[in-house]
């Protein structure tokens, strides 16, 4: 097996994420903070990504990232301005890393002539400094398979050195101890290349309560017996060459070798005579007992055990049956909860105890469960930095990204679908939406545009949007294309709001000429699609002159929530509590009729419009009065309250969602569905669904398609 | 014999991966952490008989760290060896002025790792 085959993997993973911090670092460079720490962490993740290239032998990820990284060294030591020229090329050349980092994971080779225009602009950058230690590089490194019981790695040249005897004088200084090197070890490692005779110079060692801990008294005259080339005995000394007087006398190499390793500081001039005339206590080394250093001990450590990472990757269609099992068990649970709560408290104490750790505990587990999956918007939010960049280069815009809330956390699922959508509607922002920059400033605004993308929390949902600040959903014209298309009839009269929403229909596209940024035929109707299959919904604003904004509200994940069950006729509905402003029983005289036959409720002197939930959804056998059943008012997404009337408030209880559209169809109004702890099917009520519901009904007075929720029940 | 037990520090997760696997495939007990600040937690917490690390490192870089174990009497005489991208001078130099016993030249093949390991494991 390839050694290294294993790495690889968690190399571009790392990659990624390196990359990704890079961008972050230009841009925060880019938009003037420059502090140390930025520079700091942006040369830490070139490095890293060229390390590990290293490893692997990509070469020419190698090398561009160590021109790059040349450069990054040169601003961090101020010697380079982080200019905005300089910053341009930086920014180009993340680019051709991340191009070059893909081609190293198989996708095709970046075009050669924009990385060696890269390349030479940064080479210029570097000035004189990369060519300094460009080519010194030692990348010795030979992708070889760790054979540990193998002998010493081929220490045999051709023409190995006679053995002969290498004389060696080795006296360290006390500097050697203080950067823990052993003297005993490098005698051991001598040991190895052949038979040593080891003669100790006791003579400096002083009175044992003058002795200082740290303190160098021992010398060594060594002769070691070897066939080993001197490079060998160089390196054990490799360490310790400036911490030690070292002399080595070696036959081979004397004649024509001028200049050994030697002296870095003069010797006491009569050491070494000194330690010759005095019988000095010897040790051979060659006697077993004398250091424990058995050759073999190399392979003897050859270990069975396995590798033991402290992270491991899974499957994500593990990670879901595990999440589904979890499901499972809050149904389960919450039948059990069911049962047990009829039961007399003062019997069975233990056992509802019992019960009420067991929902504590489930709630952890599937908190914990759902954890798993969770990650950053981050990581497909970066993206898009790149994607602004290339598409005001190609359509000629200026145009600025401004990223918030990217460590905002939502189920992989969610994430995995999110880059299309996205990477469509930033898209739709820079060619439709930016205008040009002459026409910018005539319009008295900043050249540059700005999208801006956002991802927040809300009620337990999670908003993305991008905006931007450019002319706006042109109206007439989204009309007379929606007429020409035969999408509204030509007589109609739609609202500014029905409008904007036209964009969203099938096969429509505004773009004058199909240019080859976002003109493909495809259009808003396919982000509509992906993000409702998602259990979410698309929201359009837009103000002629001052910008577009489209929201994407999805559900955090694709299995859980807490719900509000409620009421209406012989149905249960599931409410998501995160909606539920409050509940109330209205008054008459707070309940008012409005023109087209809608119904408002005045509370505490703001109106809102109240919807009779058994009608909207035909449920028989409800009061769908307003004055005889309670009002649950929700929050709308950006949209504002509506009241639900509803017969009776059941309970709160965390429910599991179960897709509509996977086992029926897409409902208007229901989010899923969801199993009740005595067995039955409940429909999860989408809010923001049933608001456009009755504002259509009450509105437009449109045909409605609504689907009975109790047809469903089996 | 109990096996030795080694502290790798390094916050690329490719390099610690390469580092344990290569280290525990030649019998030693290995330690992971991921910058210098972490290093130390796990030096309390674990000790060490060889201690590896990385120079460039977030929160704590390698020569702060390496200056903070020489300052702890327990850490004073343990073997630490420095990875270092470049082999110049001036790289080596600074970590033994910190007080690192040797140095590692990354890219390393498992063998030329295990050699230097070997070299100054007590």
């Amino acid at each position: 097996m390839d050694d290294l085959a294993e790495f690889k993997q968690t190399y571009f993973q790392e990659c990624d994420e390196l990359l990704a911090d890079l961008e972050v670092q230009l841009t925060a460079l880019q938009e003037g903070q420059q502090d140390d720490e930025v520079l700091h962490a942006a040369f830490r993740a070139i490095h890293s990504i060229k390390g590990g290239a290293g490893a692997f032998g990509f070469e020419r990820l190698v090398s561009f990232a160590h021109v790059l990284e040349t450069v990054l060294d040169a601003m961090r030591e101020h010697k380079l301005q982080p200019d905005a020229a300089n910053l341009a090329i930086l920014i180009r050349a993340n680019d051709v890393l991340a191009d070059l980092v893909s081609a190293a994971q198989g996708a095709a080779q970046p075009p050669a002539s924009l990385e060696s225009e890269v390349l030479a602009a940064l080479h210029e950058l570097a000035g004189g400094q990369a060519e300094q230690d460009d080519a010194p590089d030692e990348f010795d490194f030979t992708p070889v398979a760790a054979t540990l019981d193998a002998e010493e790695p081929a220490a045999a040249p051709l023409n190995a050195p006679p053995t002969r005897a290498v004389a060696i004088h080795f006296a360290p200084q006390p500097s050697m101890f203080r950067r823990a090197n052993e003297p005993l070890l490098l005698l051991r490692e001598l040991k190895e290349l052949g038979t040593l005779q080891v003669v100790a110079n006791v003579d400096k060692l002083p009175h044992l309560e003058e002795i200082e801990a740290d303190g160098a008294y021992l010398e060594w005259r060594i002769t070691l017996t070897t066939a080993a080339p001197r490079a060998a005995i160089d390196e054990i000394f490799e360490f310790v060459i400036d911490d030690c007087d070292l002399k080595i006398l070696d036959e081979s190499t004397s004649a024509n070798d001028p200049a050994p390793p030697s002296v870095a500081a003069p010797a006491p001039a009569n050491a070494a005579s000194a330690a010759a005339q005095v019988a000095p206590p010897a040790i051979d080394l060659n006697e077993p007992s004398a250091i424990p250093t058995e050759p073999g001990s190399r392979a003897a450590r050859a270990p069975q055990d396995k590798l033991a990472p402290a992270t491991i990757r899974v499957d994500l269609e593990r990670i879901d049956r595990l999440v589904n099992m979890v499901g499972e068990l809050v149904i389960t649970q919450a039948m059990i909860s069911e049962q047990a709560s009829r039961l007399s408290v003062d019997q069975h104490a233990a056992l509802l105890h019992g019960v009420e750790t067991l929902d504590l505990q489930m709630r952890e587990l599937q908190e914990n469960v759902m954890a798993i999956r969770a990650q950053p918007v981050k990581s497909v939010f970066s993206r898009m930095t790149r994607l602004v960049r290339e598409l005001s280069a190609a359509l000629g815009k200026e145009a600025r990204l401004v990223i918030t809330g990217e460590q905002t956390e939502v189920d992989k699922t969610v994430i995995e679908e999110l880059a299309d959508p996205l990477t469509h509607m930033i898209r739709n922002s820079m060619d439709h939406g930016l205008e040009p920059a002459n026409e910018r400033l005539a319009a008295g605004k900043p050249a540059e545009g700005v999208i801006h993308l956002a991802a927040e929390h809300r009620s337990g949902r999670i908003v993305i949007s991008v905006g931007d600040d450019g002319r706006g959903i042109n109206r007439p014209k989204v009309l007379q294309k929606a007429v020409e298309k035969g999408l509204v009839p030509p007589d109609a009269k739609p609202s500014d709001d029905e409008i904007d929403n036209m964009i969203l229909l099938p096969g429509f596209s505004t773009a004058d000429q199909v240019s080859n940024v976002s003109g493909r035929g495809v259009g808003m109707d396919v982000v509509l699609r992906k993000i409702q299959n998602m259990g979410g919904r698309v929201g359009i604003a837009s103000t002629p002159g001052q910008g577009s904004h489209i929201t994407l509200t999805l559900p955090l994940t694709l299995a859980v929530l807490d719900g509000m069950i409620v009421r209406v006729g012989h149905e249960n509905y599931i409410v998501p509590i995160t909606s539920i402003v409050e509940s109330l029983k209205p008054r008459p005289e707070d309940t008012h009729r409005i023109a087209g036959g809608g119904e408002v409720l005045s509370i505490r002197g703001d109106y809102i419009v109240i919807v009779p939930l058994a009608e909207l959804l035909s449920t028989p056998g409800a009061r769908s009065n307003s004055s005889d059943g309670l009002v649950v008012v929700v929050e709308t997404g950006a949209n504002g309250r509506i009241g639900l009337i509803v017969d009776e408030l059941v309970g709160q209880q965390q429910v599991v969602i179960k897709s509509l559209e996977a086992n029926y169809c897409r409902v208007e109004g229901i989010a899923g569905a969801t199993i009740l702890g005595n067995g039955m099917v409940a429909m999860i009520l989408d809010v923001d669904g049933i608001r456009t519901m009755a504002l259509e009904r009450h509105g437009a007075a449109r045909p409605l398609v609504t689907a009975r929720a109790g047809e469903l029940r089996q | 014999m109990m096996p030795k037990k080694i502290l790798t520090v390094d916050d690329s997760k490719t390099m610690r991966d390469m580092l344990l696997a290569t280290l525990r495939r030649a019998g030693y007990e290995v330690i992971q952490a991921e910058h210098g600040e972490d290093g130390l937690a796990k030096l309390e917490a674990n000790g060490a008989d060889v201690i590896i690390t990385d120079i460039n490192m977030p929160v704590m870089d390698g020569i702060s760290f390496i200056k903070a174990c020489r300052k702890r009497q327990a850490y004073a005489a343990t073997p630490i060896l420095t990875l270092t991208t470049e082999s110049s001078e001036e790289k080596k130099a600074e970590g033994r002025a910190a007080g690192a016993t040797g140095w590692i030249v990354k890219p390393f093949n498992p063998e030329k790792l295990l050699r230097v390991v070997e070299k100054v494991c007590p």
